[in-house]
């Protein structure tokens, strides 16, 4: 086991166990706090990818905007008093069914991934890769990337006007 | 043997069905998001891990970024909906809501 591979396992494990939290703990507070380690262990992976922009926006937006934005969302949508911190699942049946299909997907995809040989090009060394994202975003994505502030703009403005109190 | 693309592409596979999973099996409207969140995530170590053993192409990049942004954009109304329903009914199970309004 050389680093690489003790790095990549010590994210997976964090990712694994943290997100196996998130989706089966009872109590909606745990979920968020543990949803935080998910989104530390997914930068980390990022970081291993040599994706080191991808890496602080993940930080910054996921863990400094979505998370505290959910948190808000379980605090103001829960009783943190009573016991209405537990939220239940839709069934006992739908339950079993739900596990049972997300098992098979989970397998059908990991025989897919291993089974398809992937092209597979040599590894170039690279260095920081913001300049050919900023060079690109302003070249060949640049109607995208101005459509994408148009959405921003609109979710915020959507988003104030649905919140607010009547 | 040591790490190679299907070390990341299975890793978000699990990632992806445990996001499935608590989609498809919790009451909680937020929860449900949470879930939503787990998705993306996946989709983007997929995005990533392919850029990367393509050839450190920046096109995977770029994806991932407008994933992000989308997800931003997602959270903040799908939250602003919640609250709204909390309103209504006094609770966000994603079961027990039926009416579009009073």
């Amino acid at each position: 086991m050389n680093l690489v591979d003790i790095v990549f396992y010590f994210f997976a494990v964090i990712i694994v166990a943290s997100a196996a939290v998130v989706v089966l703990s009872k109590n909606i507070m745990y979920s968020a706090f543990s949803l935080l380690f998910t989104f530390f262990g997914v930068a980390g992976i990022y970081v291993l990818l040599n994706a080191d922009f991808i890496a602080v926006t993940q930080l910054m937006i996921y863990i400094g905007g979505i998370l505290v934005l959910i948190i808000f969302g379980v605090m103001l949508t829960t009783k943190i008093t009573g016991l209405e911190m537990k939220t239940g699942i839709t069934g006992k049946a739908q339950y079993a069914i739900g596990g049972l299909s997300t098992l098979v997907l989970g397998g059908t995809l990991i025989y897919v991934f291993n089974s398809t040989s992937w092209f597979k090009s040599p590894s170039v060394p690279t260095t920081s890769t913001v300049e050919a994202i900023g060079a690109s975003l302003l070249t060949n994505y640049l109607l995208p990337f101005e459509a994408a502030s148009v959405l921003l703009l609109l979710a915020m403005i959507g988003a104030a006007l649905i919140a607010r109190r009547k | 043997m040591s790490i190679g693309l299907n070390h990341y592409l299975i890793l978000s596979a699990i990632l992806f069905s445990l996001g499935i999973f608590a989609v498809i099996s919790r009451k909680n409207a937020i929860m449900v998001l949470m879930g939503l969140e787990l998705v993306l995530n996946s989709a983007n170590i997929n995005f990533i891990a392919f850029a990367k053993f393509g050839g450190m192409n920046i096109d995977g990049h770029i994806a991932a970024i407008f994933v992000i942004i989308l997800a931003a954009a997602e959270a903040a109304i799908a939250l602003a909906i919640v609250l709204n329903i909390y309103q209504n009914y006094k609770h966000v199970n994603v079961d027990e809501i039926d009416k579009l309004k009073e």
